[in-house]
């Protein structure tokens, strides 16, 4: 009986010290903090924003941009949504990058939506937001399977550089079912890498991403003005199909 | 954790003991629907200008009835079949006369859940609508119990049976025109009583409430009020918000779609993501206007795409080899 009661306060104890410690209050993060994190210590930073919908209007196509614009030497951004059946969304190396992207993604039920951000010195940050969600994005079919054609404009790129004069957005749309494996009698089917690399081959932002990314994902990336030069996307889906496109500025 | 259980389950009790002893939770479902009197033989249920919630069980949208000599025409049911049933019995209060025909402006959950209520009424919406309730209508209904809670209890689909014709029709004394548009959906019916000048617009037009755009054309809708806006019209009852005498409406409505075509285009133009056009700063005349902010975010998910869509191109793939 003692022992039990003792389990108990422990049990409690833990469960309110993790929830005061997460902002989002939410049940699965101590969980997430030991798979992602390896249990390092997260500290929550309002240097790490994140913008998306208070309320999932389609829970197909969730936009989320990422911001850690004060952050310092940022070498990794986790993002992950707690409460979808799969976490992980997007595994980001910034390289050369401004600090910041933007992406959409499936929604299983309401959730906080986070990122992670890990630092040259081996600290995470983190930050995040609630959005709530009628769900059901991750287990519905993508949209794309019921065209005949989808597989003749696999990994197909549609891109936009846009030019501020310092620095070049890139937006790219790729073509892709990006099925989570969940959906009945439709195995998992997504890209997996992903990388941005200028002219002379050297990779300027580098990611891998999971089934969660909307279909058809579009993303927006700010870089270095690299002028005239094209840049190069690479990547390729878990059933080995290659991306390889030319962008041009 | 087992504590934390025992205490939610503790609380949980203590809450239902707390409502089972409330006198007024018996009424909680009461909309407390009263007429109000729009022209002769006609009257208007006006909605709150809110989003869909617990407390107001969907109630946030306008109905009305026009009693005619052969009997009542009802246009729009609202959002739940406590809805249309507490709408029947307001009508039986004003008159003894049956209700003969029922008419759905559009798909959308908030105008045609109440239709249940009215079964064996003939009941008329455009074609297009009626695809839309009867493809649609189960997700509405969800979505709609998801906001309301059990307000929506025992609430369930009933497509529109007939398809309604473009055109005047004659009841009991009043001349109905009919009109067919589309652009806040695929299917929006316009009904303009040429005998009282009333025009029931639908959702085609809002006042002082950020319109709706799940299905919108902006397009359409554009071509839509200007039909609206050529009718001689004495006295307009928006889908959503107050009735009025004058253009407000319709020249607020295309406002609203100028400003967002216009914001939603820029911001594709300049290469803005979604999350980021979601959070532009409303114009001055839009801050105050209720649920502007959210139906604002709403109309980036429904439409951005589209826009942004146009701003990209297919990139050539490379002919280099890959390291």
């Amino acid at each position: 009986m003692k022992q039990l009661l003792m389990a108990l306060w422990l049990a409690l104890g833990l469960g309110a010290a993790a929830g005061a410690a997460d902002p989002l209050g939410s049940s699965r993060w101590p969980d997430l903090q030991r798979e992602y994190a390896g249990n390092a210590p997260v500290t929550f930073d309002s240097r790490v924003e994140v913008l998306a919908p208070k309320v999932a209007e389609d829970s197909m196509n969730v936009p989320v941009t990422i911001k850690f614009r004060n952050l310092p030497d940022v070498k990794r951004v986790l993002v992950v949504a707690d409460f979808n059946p799969i976490v992980k969304v997007l595994d980001y190396q910034p390289l050369l990058a401004q600090p910041g992207l933007s992406f959409r993604i499936k929604l299983q039920q309401a959730s906080p939506i986070r990122a992670l951000v890990q630092t040259g010195d081996g600290k995470w940050y983190a930050g995040g937001v609630w959005v709530d969600a009628a769900g059901g994005g991750c287990t519905a079919p993508s949209t794309g399977r019921s065209a005949p054609d989808w597989a003749s404009t696999l990994n197909q790129v549609q891109a936009r550089v846009f030019h501020d004069g310092q620095n070049q957005r890139v937006r790219l749309r790729i073509m892709h079912p990006m099925d989570t494996g969940l959906a009945p009698g439709i195995p998992a089917f997504y890209i997996e890498q992903l990388a941005v690399e200028d002219a002379s081959g050297e990779a300027m932002l580098r990611m891998e991403t999971f089934e969660p990314l909307s279909e058809n994902p579009v993303f927006s990336f700010d870089l270095p003005d690299t002028g005239k030069a094209a840049l190069r996307v690479v990547g390729r889906d878990n059933n080995g199909n290659r991306i390889d496109a030319m962008v041009q500025p | 954790m087992i504590g934390r259980f025992l205490l939610a389950l503790v609380l949980a009790g203590g809450t239902l003991l707390a409502q089972a002893a409330d006198p007024t939770a018996a009424d909680r479902f009461d909309y407390g629907l009263v007429p109000q009197k729009i022209a002769e033989n006609s009257w208007a249920f006006v909605g709150r200008t809110e989003d869909i919630s617990r407390d107001n069980g969907g109630n946030i949208v306008n109905t009305a009835f026009v009693v005619t000599a052969e009997g009542v025409v009802v246009i729009d049911t609202g959002p739940s079949r406590r809805y249309g049933e507490q709408m029947r019995a307001a009508i039986a209060r004003v008159t003894d006369r049956p209700v003969i025909r029922v008419f759905n402006t559009h798909q959308h959950p908030d105008h045609f859940l109440g239709n249940q209520s009215f079964s064996g009424v003939p009941m008329a919406a455009l074609p297009a609508a009626q695809a839309g309730m009867r493809e649609q209508g189960g997700a509405f209904a969800d979505n709609m119990y998801r906001m309301a809670g059990d307000w929506l209890a025992g609430t369930e689909v009933t497509v529109a049976d007939q398809a309604a014709q473009a055109g005047r029709l004659t009841i009991g004394g009043h001349e109905f025109e009919l009109i067919a548009l589309e652009g806040h959906t695929g299917g929006d019916l316009a009904i303009f009583d040429r005998t009282t000048g009333v025009l029931y617009a639908g959702d085609l037009i809002f006042l002082d409430r950020a319109p709706t755009t799940p299905h919108a054309s902006i397009t359409h809708w554009r071509a839509a009020l200007d039909t609206l806006a050529a009718l001689p019209v004495k006295r307009t009852l928006p889908g959503h918000g107050p009735v009025h005498d004058d253009r407000r409406g319709v020249v607020q409505t295309r406002d609203w779609l100028d400003w967002l075509d216009d914001t939603l285009n820029r911001a594709a133009m300049s290469g803005m993501d979604m999350a980021e056009v979601m959070v532009l700063p409303l114009p001055e005349r839009f801050a105050q206007m209720p649920l502007a902010r959210s139906e604002f975010e709403r109309s980036v998910t429904h439409l951005y795409s589209r826009y942004e869509q146009q701003t990209l191109s297919t990139a050539a793939p490379s002919r280099l080899k890959q390291k």
